[in-house]
């Protein structure tokens, strides 16, 4: 368990560091709903390379590290429409917000952003009581 | 192409991180969220974690006028608490606790996490999709003053 702790760390300290540099680097704030969200609804299409090529890093990254130590196993329900009610929540959610767990949470918080604090505890606080709710409750998830 | 390349760094950064810290576990945010069950913190080292590192970059960020590669810095962010904003959180909480996932890690495991991913990806994408015109709704319902 604690070493899962040290990972969560040592994880935690490579995406702050990833904002660090995007924000340094570009000037950019280095929201994962937003970047993807801006590519869909067209209004960052003036910045789509940018975006294309974050995205990109994003998902590769991760496949090398898939190639060389196997993939670890995501947990995800197999329930579709739990699937496809939980994407469009988070898609929907995200956009109307302005920013989720990154950009809120990460880039938001670390600035002492009021937005960012009020996002985050909105956000954790629906996610835990529909954990609850489902888990314990309805026995869905 | 140096804005490029900080892009691809950045994300390659974000997208190693999410996949060291166990974040694209489904069961390690929901067993965060899950106060009633056998509760993970991993997900409040991370968010510790990363917070550092940021957190000195904002400060090196207020003394400047550009980034790196020239760009404006991001302006002060705004106070504005509106409806969309805790409407929006609340939505994207409900779905991040059903299905364990938020957007980057959803990102950062499509190499790996077979079709149910996708599925969630498809769902997430078409949310961003219709979320414009719920926000002019919500603008036409509530105005800003």
């Amino acid at each position: 368990m604690p070493a899962d702790w040290l990972w969560g760390l040592i994880g935690g300290l490579f995406i702050g560091t990833g904002g660090a540099v995007l924000l340094l680097g570009n000037g950019r704030i280095m929201g994962a709903s937003g970047i993807i969200g801006g590519l869909v609804d067209r209004t960052g299409w003036s910045t789509a390379s940018d975006r294309i090529v974050f995205l990109l890093g994003v998902a590769a990254l991760p496949a090398v590290f898939v190639l060389l130590t196997g993939a670890p196993d995501t947990h995800l329900t197999t329930n579709a429409f739990v699937l496809v009610a939980a994407g469009i929540l988070v898609g929907v959610g995200t956009r109307l917000a302005n920013g989720c767990t990154s950009g809120h949470g990460v880039c938001g918080m670390s600035r002492l952003s009021l937005r960012g604090f009020v996002a985050t505890v909105f956000y954790i606080l629906a996610g835990g009581l529909t954990v609850v709710l489902f888990r314990h409750l309805m026995w869905v998830i | 192409m140096l804005r490029l390349a900080v892009s691809f760094i950045a994300g390659g950064l974000f997208g190693t991180g999410l996949f060291l810290s166990g974040m694209t576990d489904t069961s390690k945010v929901q067993g965060w969220l899950d106060v009633f069950g056998a509760w993970d913190p991993t997900l409040a080292f991370v968010m510790g974690g990363a917070m550092l590192p940021m957190g000195l970059a904002w400060l090196v960020a207020r003394r400047r006028q550009n980034a790196f590669t020239g760009a404006p810095m991001p302006s002060a962010p705004s106070r504005e608490i509106d409806g969309k904003l805790v409407f929006g959180s609340v939505a994207f909480g409900m779905g991040w606790g059903l299905a364990g996932l938020c957007p980057g890690p959803a990102i950062a495991a499509l190499s790996y996490g077979g079709s149910g991913l996708y599925v969630f990806v498809a769902a997430m994408l078409a949310g961003m999709l219709i979320a414009p015109q719920l926000r002019a709704r919500l603008d036409r319902a509530v105005p800003a003053e």
